[in-house]
């Protein structure tokens, strides 16, 4: 029971190393700015391993911007204006959240228009599955029948 | 009759979308230049050759198209795409600039000793900032630059295959 307890808290505490991202890089010295810093770093898309952000990336593209990111931040630069500098130079693609402009409003648009299809099609089999007409005089009697013999 | 056939009519319709997007020769992993159209970034870096003036902005803008290549020694698609950059320089006749990307120089100077230097001119950016000023995401990349020094058109990846007279040639042909 012990071991078993002992070797939970060593995987628990191994998963909590793995989670201290880029422990072999320096942090900014003001914790806001960090924070701040940090913040950015996850808004931003890995061009390498395209689906993650540049905070969890080991990619040493990843390494450079995330160095690029806090060197902005520290020179006082607004994270509008970190974002500005990243879209420069790899376009709005590096963004994870895509801006609301012409050329996305399909994208934006797309989740609540799937939503529309299916209600449309859920309201249209509504309608047309409607009450089957009553059994007629002579149905009825052979659906007795049936029932009776089956006893 | 006609709800029966919708689910026939979505299967058609991805397998039309799916038909098309294997026919076309997109790559998923290559994303736009927002470059293309603006003159070049701003950068002054040492020479590969010791001795040599650093390499600038100003000299990209020579009145005639220049190609720019991202490279470096540790990268293998850049062995395989060399002999087309000798091709470029030697038939085309056209400058290419190289710029070795987080290389060590000398590093760098012994991948070109190797296989041949097309460059007229290199530059050295060892802490990649340039190339990030570019919007390089790997290597090899090249561009290909107009007379003023504005960017026309990068190739992302290897020139390789039929990239270099299907692809670049045309671009650096309308150019010229």
């Amino acid at each position: 029971m012990i071991r078993a307890l002992t070797a939970l808290l060593m995987v628990l505490s191994l998963s909590l190393v793995a989670q201290a991202v880029a422990v072999d890089e320096k942090p900014l010295a003001d914790p806001v700015k960090e924070a701040q810093a940090r913040a950015l770093m996850k808004e931003f898309r890995c061009l390498v391993c395209q689906n993650q952000s540049i905070e969890d990336s080991n990619a040493e593209l990843a390494q450079d911007l995330r160095m690029v990111v806090r060197e902005r931040v520290a020179l006082g630069d607004t994270p509008d204006n970190v974002r500005a500098y990243m879209v420069d130079r790899y376009g709005d693609w590096v963004l994870l959240r895509p801006p609301v402009k012409t050329s996305t409003y399909f994208l934006w648009a797309s989740p609540f228009f799937v939503v529309l299809v299916i209600l449309l099609v859920v309201l249209g089999r509504r309608r047309s599955a409607a009450v089957p007409e009553p059994l007629s005089h002579d149905e009825a009697a052979r659906l007795a029948k049936l029932l009776g013999n089956g006893k | 009759m006609i709800q029966r056939l919708i689910p026939l009519m979505v299967v058609a319709a991805l397998m039309l979308l799916f038909l098309g997007m294997m026919l076309s020769d997109r790559n998923p992993k290559e994303i736009d230049s927002v470059l293309i159209g603006k003159p070049v970034p701003d950068f002054s870096l040492a020479s590969l050759l010791e001795g040599a003036p650093a390499l600038t902005a100003a000299d990209l803008k020579t009145g005639k198209p220049v190609l720019v290549n991202f490279f470096a020694s540790w990268c293998v698609p850049c062995r395989a795409e060399h002999e087309n950059l000798m091709i470029l320089a030697g038939e085309y006749r056209v400058p290419l600039i190289g710029i070795a990307y987080k290389n060590e120089a000398d590093k760098a100077r012994g991948f070109l000793m190797e296989l041949g230097n097309p460059f007229s001119k290199t530059g050295l950016d060892l802490d990649g900032r340039v190339g990030i000023d570019w919007g390089v995401s790997g290597v090899p990349e090249t561009f290909l630059i107009d007379g003023d020094g504005v960017i026309r058109y990068r190739h992302w990846g290897p020139i390789v295959g039929d990239s270099l007279t299907e692809r670049l040639v045309p671009q650096l042909e309308a150019l010229q």
